[in-house]
């Protein structure tokens, strides 16, 4: 019992850390897409981030300038994806997913022609690093107070400090939409367009700027990937985190506190996924841990069709705002 | 889409090109960029791609699988449904030919094993297309999410399958026995090298040549039958489409079918003409690229072939890059992808003002509009 | 050009709070606004009138700055003003409440008021003091709202309210009011112009851009009429009565001298009754019509637009099913639990001409000879099995274009290269080469140039005459007159009256029209009641 619970709080601990890019995903994709613009370049995005962190905080020996780099080049895929949604009025999701591909072309081609290693980047010494932070008097609390010291050392301390910002972003993205003059607009133009219009605000401009502030989110996601959690850059190290975060978001229905439920529930499917594979449950029997990685997957899809409750997307997404006769 | 005013051959040759041109030249930059000069990967891609021995075959072989993923979303496109599902279809059409192939491999004649096998990856590529257009049609979900969706549930449970129950006995990686003697496509070499030419070795099969039946049965059905007729009018008005009694839900669900099952035939060059049972991720994307064949091959069948082509020779001669350059690699046709996907999809009508301002100084106004 | 000018104030001009000077707009070919002047005395409501597509939308949504004119000027109280957009327009005291809410749906009311002019203070103080002036007016104009209320939660007249309140909120002396009543219930229109006037006892000036005249009588004091682009007629609104109006807003544009002898109605053909129909928000679009049209004669439905006409001719396609009540065509009857549909109905001989050619009649992206078979692609003179041929259907095409004198002639043009008229001709072309036995025809030379209303004109009477039973929708009146051998007339979704035509004068289907009067009277003995009439329902109801 006593090794259960010791089990179940570390794979708390692990859902935290699986759920920090998420949860930093999800709330770039509320930004964008309550402004009314599809954003599946989530994934792009942070993956392009995550190998600028990297390669900057290798160069530089800083990870926060690694961070900084990171941020800027996430903001300006986000703002190619504007150019191409807002100003040309493409195709919002054939642009994310032209980001997307891009993202993973580039990212290795790069890496090769600075690194020479395959599309990795060397490994960043723990001076490039995000490291954990361990609160005071884990130990100490841990020996001497039971059960809830034990949760003070293993699930509280020892996170670094993008998780911490990952989970305050759910709180300032909560404040932003819905206790801002920015927020009010924002959620505006992705319902109904014209009627900030007819307000004499511009659309493209609100869009424009929710689209920064994704990029700086999904920035964000991809520095925790390659200079926090990991220690450099692997090629495809987002590996659909992109789409699980949207997934989450959709799930949240397009709520930043929802959401990052989502998020943590997807994450502990995940930290569950590696704990319980071949292992047997009485009853149930063997778990896949393969159907369980698919089980964020699955639920979206029931949840998009209606089949649990309802979710209507922001009214306006995916439509390009052309002043009508 | 937004209708031109542009004349016809402008719309399909010239706009297509530029994109193509755009794309390019932005790879080229960046293989400058980078340090190497573009003109020598260039030529090194064209001669990986053509000339070298067995480079055409595997070119070709390339351009199958291109061939059945931009049918796949063109058809779909043609009812103005964006099937990026094309990955996920695939790779259920894998696991339908690996399910007939092991139980009746062996069973009944090897012919008949190939024939079913081909139609089951038809139609578990179009079951994997037919959900997402029902949830689409009936229940109001987007089908881009849906699709997305789709894709990573097929991969997972081709990983569960392959690494459990289909999982070959004695075995570390995750796939299934080979299939039953007999079982497997003829190579295009073989059959030539036994009339007497000689051709080198490739994975080149009769696939090939299934792609191009597809094609022209792609073709019959969008031009010249009423369903297709009917599935471009839903596409263009949903409201004419009702006005006329075509359903358009059902025409939805029926396209999806279709498109299912042209992605999902996909498998049949990869499963059935090369390897023989069925691996994980042998999809690698093809679905993916699919969109960009058919952005680029403006959704037609003979565009699609063209553009399968270049997206074929791409994939050769980008693996020839391995061997010839040491910073540049396949990735590199990855990232030209990407640029197409870019400059002919979403940036599409980028040049048109351009192009418009152009021709309307050319030729005379002959625009009818009621007053 | 003025008509009936009768506003005159002597040497000293007036304060106009809105003057218009030679506002032109086109957009493409089309002139929306042509050479409109127009002043708007201070403190008054002042109805502009007009169809559909007459331009009153536009001029005023140049008046808002949502659009630039090509030409022509603003004035405010005697100031030049340009606005680049509606900002510009806002802060100058002008404010709108358009036909189509501009309402986020899912925010409060009071987030909606404040959307885009939440003052410089943050939204919580924003919210707050707006409260309090919004208090102030509710009070002072009788807007009654929950401004914590969700808006799509509230019923549509609430909605309106709340444009009204967003528009005075940011200050506006002058409100404009587009179709303000289209989607109200007569009492919401009551309240809402108890509000109007208390509006204007406060100096507000009210522009109301409406088609219906009895509203433009009970409420406004000066009228002004659009038709196509230009101002055709201004005057008090006591000088003048609902049946010049209506004359003046349908307009003698379409020149119809010919008359066609009468028909010879035969047996019914097709027969409605008690047939409703309600759209999403449980709104009855159509209430109760029954009405029975026989061979060989034409129908004609007048009424002004957006009556009940247009769903009316969707249900007798197929396109929407009744709530209740059934029609019968020949022995089959439709009803809510054996709809009909649209391609089960050809096959009965049911053609359609719809009102819209653009969204349903025709694929605008289509070559002229797909569209010529929309619907009508199974015919299996076009292909074999379940193929399709391009070369016989665009000989079949050149045929229908050659008897029907579509130019150019052409089967290979996209379908949005034509004109309006050879459009409609290639529409009417396709449905009548079915031979159909029953004929639905909306506006059908709406859009079209004079030619070619003669050569349609001339069609549908052929058609009668061979026998087929035809219902003629339209909102020009002269063409109903002029065609039709019974005219049924139409207002708020229910039918007003029957009259036969030798019965019928335009001022009395202008009164019928406009709901002044139920045509009780009017209504001869030829619309005898229905209900009593249709064998052929008894058995499957």
């Amino acid at each position: 019992m006593a090794d259960f619970w010791f089990q179940f709080l570390l794979a708390l601990d692990s859902t935290l850390r699986v759920a920090t890019p998420l949860i930093f995903a999800a709330m770039a994709g509320i930004f964008s897409e309550r402004s009314g613009i599809i954003d599946i370049s989530l994934e792009g995005k942070m993956l392009m981030a995550a190998f600028v962190a990297a390669a900057v905080a290798y160069g530089t020996g800083s990870p926060w300038i690694g961070a900084l780099a990171a941020i800027i080049v996430s903001v300006l895929a986000g703002l190619l994806h504007g150019f191409a949604c807002i100003i040309h009025r493409g195709n919002q999701v054939i642009s994310g997913l032209a980001i997307n591909i891009l993202a993973s072309g580039l990212t290795v081609i790069i890496g090769i022609a600075l690194f020479r290693q395959g599309g990795q980047t060397p490994t960043l010494p723990k001076s490039a690093r995000f490291n954990s932070i361990e609160l005071p008097f884990a130990q100490y609390v841990a020996d001497n107070i039971p059960i809830l010291g034990v949760v003070y050392k293993e699930l509280i301390s020892g996170h670094n400090i993008l998780v911490w910002l990952a989970l305050a972003s759910v709180g300032i993205t909560y404040y932003i939409l819905f206790k801002t003059t920015f927020g009010l607009r924002l959620r505006a133009v992705g319902e109904k367009p014209e009627a900030l219009d007819s307000a004499g605000i511009s659309v493209s401009k609100m869009r424009f700027q929710a689209i920064i502030i994704a990029g700086i989110l999904c920035g964000l996601a991809g520095v925790y990937l390659s200079t926090a959690t990991g220690a450099g850059f692997v090629k495809e190290m987002t590996a659909g985190k992109g789409y699980i975060a949207l997934a989450a978001m959709i799930f949240g229905k397009w709520r930043p506190v929802p959401a990052l439920y989502a998020c943590l529930m997807f994450g502990f499917l995940e930290a569950v996924a590696a704990r319980v594979q071949g292992a047997e449950f009485p009853i149930i029997g063997e778990i896949s841990s393969d159907l369980l990685l698919a089980l964020p997957y699955v639920l979206t899809v029931v949840l998009l069709a209606g089949f649990i409750g309802g979710v209507s997307p922001p009214r306006a997404i995916g439509q390009p705002y052309i002043k009508e006769r | 889409m937004q209708t031109s005013r542009l004349p016809a051959y402008v719309d399909i040759l010239i706009i297509p090109f530029l994109n193509l041109l755009t794309a390019l030249f932005v790879a080229g930059i960046i293989i400058a960029i980078i340090g190497e000069n573009p003109f020598t990967a260039l030529s090194v891609m064209l001669k990986g791609a053509f000339i070298y021995k067995g480079g055409l075959g595997y070119t070709l072989f390339y351009t199958t699988n291109f061939i059945f993923t931009g049918l796949a979303v063109a058809v779909a496109f043609h009812a103005m449904l964006f099937n990026i599902g094309g990955e996920g279809q695939a790779a259920m059409g894998g696991l339908g030919i690996g399910l007939v192939a092991l139980s009746l491999g062996g069973v009944i004649p090897a012919p008949f094993v190939i024939l079913l096998a081909i139609m089951g990856s038809a139609l578990f590529g179009a079951f994997w297309g037919v959900i997402p257009g029902y949830l689409q049609a009936k229940r109001g979900s987007h089908i881009v999410i849906t699709t997305i969706m789709f894709n990573f549930i097929a991969s997972s449970i081709l990983i569960w399958l392959l690494a459990g129950m289909l999982m070959a006995p004695n075995q570390m990686s995750p796939e299934t026995v080979s299939f039953a003697d007999g079982v497997m496509l003829f190579k295009i070499h073989e059959i030539l090298n036994s009339m007497g030419f000689s051709v080198a070795r490739s994975p080149l099969n009769i696939s090939f040549a299934l792609a191009l039946l597809c094609c022209f049965a792609v073709w019959v059905l969008i031009w010249r039958t009423r369903l297709g007729y009917r599935i471009r009018a839903t596409g263009f008005s949903t409201k004419a489409s009702t006005y006329a009694g075509y359903r358009p839900e059902w025409i939805i669900i029926l396209v999806m079918a279709i498109s299912g099952g042209l992605a999902g035939m996909m498998a049949v060059n990869e499963i059935l003409g090369v390897q023989h049972r069925v691996i994980l991720n042998f999809t690698s994307g093809y679905g993916f690229t699919g969109i960009a064949v058919a952005l680029m091959g403006r959704n037609h069948p003979v565009g699609i072939i063209f553009a399968s082509l270049l997206f074929g020779a791409l994939y050769q001669g980008g693996a020839e890059l391995d061997f010839e350059f040491q910073t540049i690699t396949r990735d590199m046709v990855v990232m030209i992808q990407g640029l197409i996907i870019l400059f002919s999809g979403a940036l599409a009508y980028m040049f048109n003002p351009i192009l418009e301002r152009f021709f309307s100084a050319n030729t005379p106004q002959k625009e009818m509009l009621d007053g | 050009m003025s008509l009936n000018i009768t506003k005159q104030n002597g040497g000293e001009s007036p304060p106009f709070a809105v003057s218009l000077k030679d506002i032109c707009k086109r957009f493409g070919p089309v002139r929306a606004n042509d050479s409109i002047s127009l002043d708007v005395l201070s403190g008054t409501i002042h109805g502009i009138i007009g169809e559909n597509g007459a331009g009153k939308s536009t001029l005023m949504s140049i008046l808002y700055g949502f659009y630039q004119p090509d030409s022509g000027q603003i004035e405010l109280d005697g100031i030049s003003s340009a606005f680049k957009q509606p900002s510009e327009a806002i802060a100058m005291g002008i404010g709108m409440v358009h036909q189509h809410f501009m309402l986020v749906p899912n925010f409060t009311a009071l987030e909606n008021i404040i959307l885009g002019a939440e003052g410089q203070k943050g939204l919580r103080t924003g919210l707050q003091l707006a409260r309090e002036k919004l208090q102030e007016l509710s009070q002072t104009y009788g807007l009654e709202v929950e401004l914590d209320s969700i808006t799509e939660e509230l019923p549509v007249g609430i909605q309106q309210r709340i444009e009204i309140l967003k528009a005075l909120y940011r200050g506006a002396r002058v409100l404009i009011l587009d179709e303000p009543t289209g989607v109200l219930t007569p009492q919401e229109t009551d309240q809402l112009f108890e509000i109007l006037k208390a509006l204007k006892s406060e100096g507000v000036t009210i522009l109301l851009i409406t088609h219906k005249l009895h509203e433009v009588m009970a409420i406004t004091d000066v009228v002004s009429v659009m038709r196509q682009g230009k101002l055709v007629a201004h005057t008090k609104t006591n000088d003048t009565s609902p049946e010049w109006l209506a004359e003046q807003m349908v307009g003698r544009s379409v020149l119809v001298n010919s008359q066609f002898a009468p028909g010879k109605p035969d047996k019914i053909a097709l027969s409605a009754h008690n047939v409703c129909v309600s759209d999403k928000r449980g709104f009855n679009s159509l209430k109760s019509v029954s009405f029975e049209l026989s061979e060989g004669e034409i129908l004609g439905v007048a009424g002004i637009a957006g009556n009940g006409q247009s769903e009316l001719l969707s249900v007798l396609s197929g396109i929407i099913k009744p709530a209740i009540g059934a029609f019968a065509i020949g022995e089959n009857l439709f009803n809510s639990s054996q709809p009909a549909d649209p391609a089960f109905l050809r096959q009965l001989g049911i053609a359609h001409v719809p009102e819209d050619r653009h969204a349903e009649g025709l694929i605008l992206q289509f070559q002229a000879f797909e569209s010529s078979v929309l619907g009508y692609e199974t015919n299996p003179k076009l292909g074999r099995n379940l193929l399709t041929d391009p070369n016989i259907i665009k000989e079949h095409c050149s045929e229908l274009m050659n008897s029907f004198d579509v130019r150019p002639p052409n089967p290979k043009l996209l379908s949005s290269q034509f004109s309006g008229g050879n459009q409609q001709k290639l529409v009417l072309a396709r449905e009548i080469s079915s031979m159909p036995k029953v004929l639905l025809v909306g506006q059908p030379t709406r859009g079209v140039d004079i030619g070619a209303i003669e050569f349609i004109h001339n069609t549908l009477i052929k058609m009668r005459d061979r026998g087929c039973a035809i219902l003629l929708v339209s909102v020009e009146l002269e063409e109903i007159l002029s065609l039709s051998d019974r005219i049924m007339v139409m207002n708020a979704g229910e039918v007003v009256g029957t009259v036969d035509k030798l019965d019928a004068t335009k001022s009395m289907l202008g009164k019928m029209m406009s709901g002044i009067a139920t045509g009780a009277a009017s209504a001869s003995s030829a619309s005898a009641s229905p209900e009593l009439t249709i064998p052929n329902l008894k058995g499957g109801m």
